[in-house]
């Protein structure tokens, strides 16, 4: 009988395991995509939510390699999440992982002093490696020129000249690929000695004897990208710049997403229709038109916005502009305890809380991002427009403000300023808890500026799809079938007076839920629509027609709905769910998605018990306000 | 100068001959400005050789443009560890260092350029980092180079 093997055999495909190593902005990733092309599994490490990404590349001679992108890191000494995968794969203690067979250092051929020391450093593990000299193109525009043969002399490795981000500019290396077993470790360079500092000290200065041998140890300054960072950082009108950038994409996001986001709600629709016509009433209609159709394009229904805010979160990253923005942001966030990072992801929740809590990966320090994410669902998402609208137009008159404000713009405007002030109290709560004593690092670098690559920004987008419909969509999908279980099931008994909806689980639900909505002031018929609104916030406002009996289908609800509350609720009840929108959770997504990004149902459950004791309190004391003012 | 010397270093009155005379300075003359305006005025490109001047200051009190150099890293009392995350960023005692901005909000963070590579560094980070002052001058002084080496 054979002897079983070990389980990470299951785990890894065959053919010899190839790392990628070096510093965060040397062009690792774009290389990484030259060489496996499309190729890529995108997954996370074991118990971390670093982002793992391997590929395949095949060499000219039929060889398959497995290539890992380990995340970029300044030294085998981890500072963050990331680099301590980096750290753990090349010694071999990471769960799961595989100790790769052999290692390429890339190294940034503008800026060989640190990465050399990084070279030095994977050389002392003993895994076979070589240098793959990257941007040679930037370099030699800065006019240095590098012998790489006089390099892999001093070093003792192959090294081979590489542009990441050129179609072709990783040939030598793929040619090098094809020998790879070839590459020898040197065992006398193997770290047997534990005394890291001293290594340190030594690195610096064989990193400096090697660069003065090749007479690069001049340093060459980079005009152009220095040039724009005069405006970009400047005290005033870095500020500003970057002002204008987010309301552009903001706009962007807003108005590109509206098209395409009709279009999927008319063609679920329309898809919805059909199939109804096509099956015979009855559970297994009722399933697939109201639970799977609906369900999956309420999932879908994201992913214009998704794609969009994306693609200019993709373009400023590899162009360099983020971690300026970060910089330029740093000092305000660092007001309520977070740092420079957390801007883009909280910005992003306006859009959908979805893309910004998984935008918060981009976050270093594990607190911050934990607080990010914990802030992001109170963020104004564009999923609270329909119902701030319906209320709004059903309660606030329109009138003249001081001559140039209209009301109802100004209650919109308080809606997503109490949004914005309720998640600063809540960081600034945070930060008295859990960062008393804690003073965070930021040596962030700011990476030479450089245009973004087509196919580098093509890859990132697929990659982020991929991740939201696979792994969240799943989830999603979940959900709402089964919130469609609960508002149909069981059917109305025979010589019923009301809705179907009301003797649901979902109406004994919204009818138990009302007693303790009563306080502040919601009746039993948005009780029951809160329910089915927990798919998303939208839905609030169909599930409100649906009690109320209406027939109007699609955006006619709301029409229909307004003069009807109006009529039926007071004002303060209607104030009263204004603020309840503001905080509560009720999306069922985000909380899957947290589940997702935090590996748990820790995190989700406290941000569910927070938001909803805020939501509670905050309508509460709404409504108690508003009776006191006679709008009883 | 002898005044403001004597002032802040009264104990250590033999070192002042030795730091006058070396024109390289010690960890005590951390809270000593004097930097001569004369320093600044000089074009580089007139630069034959380059030299430390006589004082040291925290990276996070240089002005900006400022040519220096790293002298030596300093542990923060409240995060040890950043001494050798600088490092790991480049951070060497020897290499060139510029403070290219500062932050809009309180000039804090820093933009600094150390070697070939741009960071942002919180104050308090970049106040670990002891910097030289290049000195240009027109080269009749012999570079102090190895007296650099051995303090650092």
């Amino acid at each position: 009988m054979k002897q079983v093997k070990p389980a990470v055999i299951h785990f890894h495909a065959s053919g010899p395991l190839v790392a990628l190593v070096g510093n965060p902005n040397c062009g690792k990733t774009a290389l990484f995509n030259l060489l496996t092309d499309s190729k890529q599994k995108v997954a996370n490490y074991a118990g971390v939510t670093v982002e793992r990404k391997e590929g395949r590349f095949h060499t000219a001679a039929g060889k398959t390699l497995r290539v890992l992108d380990l995340p970029g890191t300044y030294s085998l000494h981890p500072r963050s999440p990331d680099e301590r995968v980096t750290h753990d794969v090349l010694y071999g203690n990471a769960i799961g992982e595989k100790r790769p067979d052999y290692v390429v250092c890339v190294v940034d051929a503008t800026n060989l002093r640190r990465g050399l020391r990084l070279v030095i450093a994977v050389q002392r593990l003993g895994i076979p490696c070589m240098v793959a000299l990257n941007m040679t193109d930037m370099a030699e525009q800065r006019g240095l020129s590098i012998d790489e043969q006089a390099l892999a002399r001093e070093l003792g490795i192959p090294v081979v000249r590489t542009v990441g981000i050129k179609q072709g500019g990783d040939a030598a290396l793929k040619t090098m690929l094809d020998d790879i077993q070839t590459l020898n470790s040197d065992a006398h360079l193997s770290d047997s000695d534990p005394a890291v500092q001293s290594h340190t000290d030594l690195d610096h200065e064989r990193v400096r004897q090697i660069l003065s041998k090749l007479g690069l140890d001049a340093i060459v300054p980079h005009n152009a990208s220095d040039k724009i960072d005069r405006v970009v950082l400047h005290p005033v009108l870095g500020p500003i710049l970057l002002a204008i950038i987010l309301f552009l994409v903001f706009q962007a996001v807003f108005a590109w997403a509206t098209v395409p986001m009709d279009l999927i709600k008319e063609g679920t629709e329309w898809l919805g229709a059909s199939v109804s016509n096509l099956l015979p009433e009855g559970w297994v209609q009722s399933l697939i038109v109201n639970g799977i159709i609906a369900g999956a394009g309420g999932v879908i229904v994201f992913l214009p916005q998704i794609l969009i805010l994306f693609f200019f979160i993709l373009v400023l990253e590899e162009s360099g502009y983020l971690p300026r923005a970060a910089f330029l942001l740093d000092r305000l966030m660092g007001g309520v305890g977070l740092s420079g990072r957390s801007f883009i992801p909280l910005l992003s929740s306006f859009a959908c809380a979805i893309p910004g809590i998984m935008a918060a990966r981009t976050i270093a320090n594990p607190r911050d991002r934990m607080v990010t994410i914990m802030i992001a669902p109170l963020m104004t998402c564009s999923a609270r427009l329909p119902v701030y609208a319906l209320l709004i137009g059903a309660f606030i008159p329109q009138r003249d403000v001081w001559g140039i404000f209209e009301l109802q713009g100004l209650v919109l405007f308080a809606l997503y300023g109490a949004g914005i002030i309720g998640a600063l109290a809540v960081a600034w709560v945070l930060k008295r808890f859990t960062a008393q004593s804690q003073i965070r690092t930021l040596m962030m670098e700011l990476p030479s500026y450089h245009l973004p690559t087509v196919r580098n920004v093509l890859l990132g987008l697929k990659q982020r799809v991929v991740i939201f419909m696979s792994r969240v969509g799943g989830i999603i999908l979940l959900l709402t079938i089964a919130l469609w279980f609960l508002a149909s099931y069981p059917g109305a008994p025979a010589g019923a007076t009301g809705m179907p909806i009301e003797y649901s689980f979902a109406g004994y639900i919204g009818k138990a839920l009302a007693v303790v909505f009563e306080p502040i002031g919601f009746n039993w018929q948005i009780s029951i629509a809160l329910v089915p609104g927990m798919a998303a916030r939208e839905v609030a406002v169909s599930s409100l027609g649906t009690v109320y009996a209406l027939a109007a289908a699609g955006s006619d609800t709301a029409e229909a709905l307004a003069p009807l509350i109006a009529q039926q609720w007071s004002i303060a009840t209607a104030l009263s769910l204004l603020a309840w929108y503001v905080f509560a959770p009720q999306c069922l997504s985000t909380i899957a998605t947290v589940k997702r990004e935090t590996g748990g149902w820790k995190m989700p459950m406290i941000m569910l018990g927070y938001l909803f004791a805020l939501a509670y309190l905050a309508s509460f004391i709404t409504y108690r306000i508003a009776l006191a003012c006679g709008l009883g | 100068m002898i005044l403001v010397y004597s002032f802040a270093l009264k104990p250590v009155s033999s070192l002042i001959a030795k730091l006058i005379a070396t024109q390289t300075s010690t960890m005590n003359s951390i809270n000593i400005d004097m930097a001569t305006p004369a320093n600044f005025a000089m074009p580089a490109a007139i630069a034959s050789t380059l030299r430390t001047s006589a004082e040291v200051k925290k990276l996070s009190d240089i002005a900006i443009g400022e040519q220096c150099v790293v002298r030596q890293l300093v542990a923060s009392t409240g995060m040890p560890e950043w001494m050798t995350q600088l490092e790991d960023i480049g951070f060497i005692a020897g290499e060139p260092v510029t403070l290219m901005a500062r932050g809009a909000f309180g000039g804090d963070p820093l933009v600094v350029r150390i070697g070939l590579s741009t960071f942002a560094l919180r104050k308090a980070e970049a106040a670990c980092v002891l910097v030289d002052t290049v000195v240009v001058t027109s080269g009749d002084v012999p570079v102090n180079d190895s007296q650099n080496k051995v303090a650092a």
